[in-house]
């Protein structure tokens, strides 16, 4: 395929340059706002149960955004990143996994993570910083990892997970394993060296990966036309010989038919598959962010009535599936989980100095021993500096 | 025991590795079927397939991702970057994810069955991009190991170590040496200790530390430095990243005096650690300033690659200076 140096290729006597707005890809949608199949359209194979488990979750990741954004600012924890209008994406994408395929998220995928069963403990001990988090509390809020739930630990240098990826789906492959790799990413990070890498590498190698891109406008405060000049994401996927779709993001049967079909080509064919879901990123970037000094509230109402959320919820309705009253009864079942589990991570402390110093190495080094020794004596000398440390130092 | 040169020895281990475990795969630019542009790698694919041995496009970036990804789903990923000079590209990789990896996630993740091959270093008429030794762009990552052989017998002991290492090794090939370099290697499967220095020549009145390729510049400034009477410890550090102070010190305690040498340039290069680090543990013991003898602070030129080294010449100068002091 990708040797081109045939002699038997077609040959043109007129310059004919490909045009880029000719070679548009179109987008893959089967459920409309008003929670009705468009025309033509066939509901995915999506059992009650997993549907309910779908919806439980969108519900549960409202309340958390919600509540975490507001801690922050209260000043109860240093950071926070919502992902309030991309739900489907990574959640219905998750729901069309098995738990054994790995997930390797950018940030904005706190969704999948809850998907997999990831407690709303363990949610708020990442949050907090305390000691019970999986991280020991040496990263900032919203870097999560779960090796139990085979969600890889987040890191915050954008696109890195990218190339790894097709390595770790390269490694299924090598043990004959039936899984697959999904990995997350936004349209910004889709612009670092990293992308290219990756996808150019699952593409000759022939791995077990699906690339999900979540192209919601915006990165920061670049817009979507400031990042790309051709056909979006998926225009790339074919240049590196990648199965491609771009789908409705804010639709959750089309993103869980989409990754369904995806998987099935990773698993069996080790073909490695792009999918770009189209979306909105309805919040601030983060904490640390005011959208509204690039964008309009006009142009984030018109998103707000294509909400993911309440599009599937009067899907679940017609389906006889679901109602508005056990829909806002959860909801508040949601919060006030979020409120107890957030009462009981701030009352837990933060880690033992002896966890900034351990797994840097399997096995602590002689000059990591002796920086360790340095530091408990400097925090007993000065214990009124650092109270909470000092406290816990073992005589 | 037989005769090889360095590369062969290289070679050697991989194949040892990839007989030993079925986890270890070879990887990079050119090392599949052709067997690398040095042919490290010569008849891996031939004899442990193409899914063990393979080549990948041309990207560091991409080969070091793909590496990391490989090792934390529990393969023993060997990567190879063609020359050190071209491992930039994939800094971040090896700085931001590779050494942070088990850090970060708490231990509930970790590359350290990764091992990525490099030649390295200068001599060979390379210019600017095929002759740097970037070791302490490294030395200055936590969580990195960094292992430099000087000969074949070292090469296959520490190569062998570094890939069943439980932690991300960094493993730069004097590529000066790939066949200059000729020596016995034991023909068993057997690991080298990282982390350890070796006393190659005991001394009495001044210690002289390299490692790679220098280590044949100290030897010679040495032998040069007994024919007037001077007695030279001589040291091989071997592993830059954790490094041997214990054995450095305990013989600057000794002669109270210590030069370190070294093809990088000298500002900010390991030698700087070397020095602010024994000083302050021997400091009553010295007799005369801690001193480097390095490329110089400029790029690594070409036509005049023999005034850039840092070659037995310039370390017997130092030799004199640091015993007149």
């Amino acid at each position: 395929m990708s040797d081109l140096r045939s002699f038997d290729v077609e040959l043109i006597h007129q310059p004919a340059y490909l045009d880029p707005q000719t070679s548009v890809l179109p987008t893959f949608a089967l459920l409309r706002q008003d929670g009705k199949l468009y025309s033509g359209a066939k509901a995915p194979p999506l059992s009650k149960e997993l549907a309910l488990k779908i919806h439980d979750t969108f519900l549960f990741i409202r309340a958390l955004d919600e509540r975490m954004l507001a801690s922050q600012r209260q000043g109860r924890i240093s950071f926070y990143m919502t992902e309030t209008g991309e739900e489907a994406s990574d959640i219905c994408s998750t729901a069309a996994l098995d738990p054994d395929d790995l997930i390797m998220a950018q940030y904005r995928e706190q969704g999948a993570l809850a998907f997999r069963g990831f407690t709303v403990d363990q949610f708020m001990n990442q949050i907090f910083s305390n000691e019970k988090d999986l991280g020991k509390g040496r990263q900032m809020p919203i870097h999560y990892g779960s090796h139990e739930l085979n969600y890889l630990t987040i890191s915050s240098p954008l696109a890195t997970q990218i190339p790894q990826a097709t390595g770790y789906a390269y490694g299924f492959k090598q043990q004959g394993k039936k899984n697959c790799v999904i990995c997350y990413f936004g349209e910004g990070a889709a612009s670092e060296g990293d992308f290219h890498a990756a996808l150019n590498m699952a593409g000759v190698l022939r791995v077990p990966v699906i690339f999900f891109c979540r192209n919601n406008g915006y990165a920061i405060s670049t817009p979507v036309h400031e990042q790309l000049a051709g056909d979006g994401v998926a225009g790339r996927g074919p240049g590196y010989g990648l199965k491609t779709l771009r789908v409705d993001g804010n639709d959750a049967l089309a993103v869980y038919e989409a990754t369904r079909l995806a998987r099935k080509m990773a698993v069996e064919d080790n073909q490695p598959v792009l999918i770009e879901s189209m979306t909105y990123r309805l919040g601030a970037h983060s904490s640390s962010d005011d959208p509204s000094g690039y964008r309009s509230r006009n142009e984030e109402d018109k998103w707000r009535k294509k909400d993911p959320v309440a599009r599937f919820r009067q899907w679940l309705i017609h389906q006889g599936w679901w109602t508005e009253e056990e829909d806002e009864a959860r909801q508040a079942e949601h919060r006030q989980a979020v409120v107890e589990a957030m009462k009981r991570a701030e009352k837990i402390p933060k880690s033992p100095l002896e966890d900034m110093f351990t797994d840097v190495y399997k096995e602590l080094p002689w000059h990591l021993e002796e920086q360790l020794e340095e530091a408990k004596v400097h925090i007993r000398k000065y214990a009124d500096i650092y109270p909470t440390t000092a406290g816990r130092l073992k005589s | 025991m037989s005769d090889k040169n360095l590369l062969q020895a290289v070679n050697e281990a991989l194949d040892m590795a990839m007989q030993a475990d079925e986890r270890v795969l070879c990887f990079g630019e050119d090392v599949g079927a052709f067997g690398g542009v040095f042919r490290a790698t010569s008849h891996l694919q031939e004899k442990y397939g193409k899914s063990r041995c393979f080549n990948t496009p041309l990207t560091e970036q991409g080969i070091i991702g793909f590496a990391n990804g490989l090792a934390v789903q529990g393969q023993v990923p060997v990567a190879e970057i063609q020359f050190a000079d071209y491992i930039f590209p994939a800094f971040d990789q090896i700085v931001n994810e590779t050494a942070k990896y088990r850090y970060r996630s708490g231990n509930e993740f970790n590359v350290g069955s990764l091992t990525i091959r490099a030649p390295y270093g200068g001599g060979i008429h390379g210019g600017l991009y095929h002759s740097q030794s970037p070791e302490a762009y490294f030395t200055h990552t936590p969580g990195l190991k960094v292992v430099i052989p000087r000969n074949p017998e070292q090469a296959k002991g520490l190569l062998l170590a570094s890939i069943r290492d439980p932690d991300p090794v960094l493993f730069f090939e004097p590529k000066k040496l790939y066949r200059a370099s000729t020596g016995p290697v034991p023909e068993e499967d057997y690991e080298l200790p990282l982390g350890q220095a070796e006393i190659l020549r005991e001394g009495t009145d001044i210690t002289l530390v390299a490692w790679g390729a220098q280590m044949q510049a100290i030897e010679k400034a040495a032998d040069l430095a007994a024919e007037e009477g001077i007695s030279c410890e001589v040291i091989d550090l071997r592993c830059l990243l954790p490094w041997d102070r214990d054995t450095l010190a305990a013989s600057v305690k000794k002669t109270g005096r210590l030069i370190i040498n070294h093809e990088a340039p000298k500002t900010s290069g390991f030698g700087a650690e070397i020095a602010a680090s024994l000083q302050e543990v021997c400091f009553l013991y010295l007799e005369s300033p801690i001193m480097r003898v390095t490329g110089w602070d400029t790029p690594f030129p070409l036509a005049l690659q023999n005034e850039y080294l840092p070659n037995e010449w310039r370390t017997l100068d130092a030799i004199h200076a640091s015993m007149n002091y």
